[in-house]
């Protein structure tokens, strides 16, 4: 590389860095105040973007983007009046699946307005051409972003710190109780804090049209860049956000001049592993103070009881005689329903008892499931040798990201797993060669003796079942307690010797091996795999199960995903739109039904 | 040789020197008060003797072995026993379960993946739980215990792993005036017949007068004053600073 274009790619970079910053410093903000994680920070990016497209036709270019972020912040304090503040009470879990489920309803809603083609928008009016630095061309407009993030870093520094409202703005971040004790009126300052990120957000998206196209799936891919921009800068910390920004743009950047545009999130990857290793809490960022548990009142565990065993027993055996009646429809149904038990009940293993959010499992099922075709299809392997190895991929996977995400915990703790998820996907949607990109594999079908519906039917009822009864017998063994007990108190569980960060990396580790199970016999019930099996709403699936069912049940999880699977297998026929609709369920049970189906059958009692 | 001897101890938060050169010696079956005001250091030093904060200088040596800078659980493993100053104990078990789990620990099973954990080490439990006086107590759940009560189940914790030295941080916090003295009485049983090392924090004068063999006094850091209970209540500077002329 010469002179010149390195000093081209680290415009590039720092051109990139702004609106990464936009995003970022939004959902770093509405953090520090309401202490949301909004996951719904990328469709406000994505909106801004739609919105600024869909106006420049009627106004041009930089009213549209002006108006755009105006509406988005419109849309944010309207959310955040009819929805978040009956959320601020809530478990963190709730939370997040709330502003997940707002991912889903707009982008089911921009899919509704503009279709499932990419938008590509006008060029920015006075900034079209290029401009000639070091004898290679380069953009004006990209210019023009150069300064952006440098001059809102600038005027939220001086709106934080010079006026009245920035005061009551880091009160509020610094104790949200006392701020109300002293009187300041929390209810309009969420408000308009929860609006100024959006706006920023909003600004965010508008101002990349002229860089790239408007697309249903930029809402995941920036959400997933600004989590790990606000992991590395520190969460809460604008100035963190900035620098972190600039560190993982130039990065990218980089990565790209030199010729690794595939391995763009992978070399993302490493930077933030890298700071985290130095700096758990980030560049700038403090330690954060605990967070709520999910299961600070949880009663003990006790051991079920004859009569409940002898239900679960007789449920096994029911599901047993099933292809005795049936060898249509209902056994496809119930196999998947038997892999997303496991799958959900791995899930509740370690965000359950385990204490840590999880919002990437679909990172191990989705490991287990490519493991499985990649084995099957490129390396030869029989089906029988790829079914058992494909599961230790995904055991080595949750091995080597868990090893970062147990140095976390809480919210931190569930961006970084969505993080490393969207990682993992990333991986398999773009080397085609290899994983088959966006298609993903075809052909992987089980051996012969395996091949009828009953014949596999059969072996994932003996493989979810033995699993799903594993994990739950282990949560009753020492290495459960001494999970639980680092999840009660990491203060005490310290105290009388328990290694609290090896505790938890080996659950992660094991529910990662058994979501790999439950993704290597999805895959060859399917035929074919698809990066969708390794995607966040994947992975939110699993956590809507474990919600569903309650996440203080044992065997809440496992009804969860019965209900859910077959709820889905319904909606997905009858609307267009289901994923929207999945979204308004979350919203309804998040909002109405907190302890889950399970706590409402009196699932307490099966404990 | 000592059992505890800590030389030159500090530690700074920021700008604040929260423990500065602080030395003391600790024998077996000694029961020591560390007394001072408010923000004196007291949790501080307690905080670095288990492990929860690392010192910026000075040493600790338990028997002889080195513990400055080593994490909570290595410290528990070389025979520190701790209760703290804010009950910390697991709150979705029950008051057994949370001794069987320090049972399990203290007798290295917390990989086992299979036994039943709430089998094991029953009956060492029950006899500590007897021993800390909530054994009634055993099939309740930690999370709806009264304070007093969590203090003692934390001290039932505290001794599964037969402790050299035990570091009570106000353990009578919270307790009626008769729990108080059966509790400390508890403490010198301890000191007697198993040589445990007992260094607890106290605002409580006649707690301290009466339960302990030597007071150590900090405050803003230093330690001040040290000697038997009579000594210091004859030292004008402790009467001043602390005690007052009561």
């Amino acid at each position: 590389m010469s002179g010149s274009a390195i000093l081209l790619q680290f415009l590039n970079g720092l051109a990139g860095a702004s609106s990464l910053f936009l995003l970022a410093a939004g959902l770093s903000l509405i953090f520090g105040v309401t202490r949301i994680v909004n996951f719904a920070h990328g469709s406000l990016y994505m909106l801004g973007m739609y919105l600024a497209v869909w106006l420049s036709e009627s106004v041009g270019f930089w009213p549209s983007a002006l108006t755009a972020a105006l509406a988005v912040a419109a849309l944010g304090a309207a959310i955040e009046m009819s929805l978040l503040r009956r959320l601020y009470p809530v478990p963190e879990l709730l939370q997040l699946l709330a502003t997940f489920a707002l991912v889903l309803i707009a982008r089911d809603f921009a899919l509704w307005a503009w279709g499932p083609e990419d938008l590509l928008g006008p060029r920015a009016p006075g900034l079209e051409d290029a401009v000639e630095i070091a004898g290679g061309r380069f953009p004006e407009y990209d210019l023009f972003l150069i300064v952006v993030g440098p001059l809102v870093l600038a005027a939220l520094h001086l709106l934080l710190t010079r006026t009245r409202w920035g005061i009551l703005v880091r009160a509020a971040t610094q104790d949200r109780d006392m701020a109300g004790a002293l009187g300041v009126n929390q209810k309009w300052l969420f408000t308009e804090v929860f609006a100024l990120g959006a706006l920023l957000a909003g600004l965010g998206g508008a101002l990349s049209v002229p860089r790239e196209p408007a697309n249903l799936t930029i809402d995941l891919s920036v959400l997933s860049d600004a989590f790990v921009v606000v992991v590395v800068g520190g969460l809460g910390s604008i100035p963190g956000a900035f620098l972190a920004a600039l560190l993982i743009a130039e990065v990218k950047a980089f990565a790209i001049g030199l010729g690794f545009s595939k391995a763009t999130l992978v070399v993302e990857f490493i930077v933030m592993a890298a700071v985290l290793v130095l700096r758990p809490w980030g560049l700038l960022g403090r330690e954060a103070a605990p967070l709520r548990g999910p299961a600070a009142l949880e009663p003990p565990l006790a051991l079920p009881s004859r009569n409940v065993l002898r239900a679960l027993l007789a449920l096994a055996a029911a599901l047993a005689l099933v292809p005795l009646l049936s060898r249509g429809y209902a056994l496809v149904l119930l196999s998947d329903v038997l892999v997303f038990a496991l799958f959900a009940v791995s899930l509740h293993f370690i965000t359950g008892p385990g204490g840590m959010l999880s919002f990437g499992h679909a990172a191990y099922f989705g490991l287990g499931a490519y493991g499985a075709g990649l084995l099957l299809l490129r390396a030869g392997a029989p089906m029988e040798a790829a079914l058992v190895l494909a599961p230790l991929a995904a055991g080595i996977g949750a091995l080597a990201f868990g090893w970062f995400c147990v140095r976390l915990s809480g919210v931190y703790l569930a961006m970084l797993t969505l993080a490393f998820a969207q990682i993992v996907w990333s991986v398999a949607f773009q080397w085609d060669a290899f994983t088959g990109g966006s298609n993903g594999l075809i052909g992987v079908w089980p051996s012969a003796w395996l091949a009828s519906r009953t014949a596999y039917y059969y072996l994932t009822l003996g493989a979810c079942l033995a699993g799903i009864a594993i994990l739950w017998r282990v949560l009753y063994s020492p290495f459960g307690y001494a999970l639980r007990a680092s999840r009660d108190s990491p203060l005490r569980a310290g105290a009388i010797g328990i290694d609290v960060r090896a505790q938890q990396w080996a659950a992660f580790t094991l529910a990662g091996l058994a979501a790999g199970i439950a993704g290597a016999l999805y895959a060859f019930s399917k035929g074919s795999i698809s990066p969708e099996t390794l995607s966040v709403p994947r992975s939110v699936d699993a956590l809507v199960m474990v919600l569903l069912g309650g996440i203080q049940t044992l065997t809440g999880p496992a009804w969860g995903a019965a209900l859910f699977t077959w709820l889905q297998d319904s909606a997905s026929r009858e609307f267009d739109y289901w994923r929207a609709v999945l979204g308004a369920v979350i919203l309804a049970l998040v909002l109405a039904l907190p302890g889950g189906v399970g706590g409402l059958l009196g699932g307490r009692s099966t404990r | 040789m000592s059992l505890l001897e800590v030389r030159d101890l500090s530690k700074s938060y920021g700008g604040v020197q929260a423990v500065r050169g602080v030395s003391f010696d600790l024998d077996a079956g000694e029961r020591v008060a560390m007394i001072g005001p408010n923000g004196a250091g007291k949790t501080t030093c307690f905080n670095m003797l288990n492990g929860q904060i690392a010192p910026d200088a000075g040493s600790i040596a338990l028997g002889g072995r080195p513990l400055a800078g080593l994490p909570p659980r290595k410290v528990w493993r070389l025979g520190v026993g701790r209760t703290f100053q804010i009950t910390a104990t697991f709150g979705s078990m029950t008051v057994r379960e949370n001794v069987q789990l320090a049972l399990l620990s203290h007798h290295g099973r917390l990989g086992s993946l299979w036994p039943l954990a709430s089998d094991a080490h029953v009956e060492e439990a029950e006899a500590l739980l007897e021993r800390a006086g909530v054994k009634e107590l055993a099939a309740r759940a930690c999370a709806v215990l009264a304070y007093g009560d969590l203090k003692r189940v934390e001290l039932a914790i505290a001794l599964a792993n037969r402790p050299r030295l035990l570091l009570m941080d106000e353990p009578t916090a919270g307790m009626a005036p008769s729990e108080r003295g059966d509790l400390m009485r508890l403490a010198a049983e301890l000191a007697r017949e198993a040589r445990t090392a007992v260094l607890f924090t106290e605002h409580d004068m006649d707690v301290v007068f009466e339960h302990a063999d030597r007071v150590l006094v900090l405050d803003r850091g230093e330690l001040i004053a040290r000697g038997s209970p009579g000594e210091l209540r004859a030292d004008p500077r402790v009467r001043e600073g602390y005690l007052g002329d009561a």
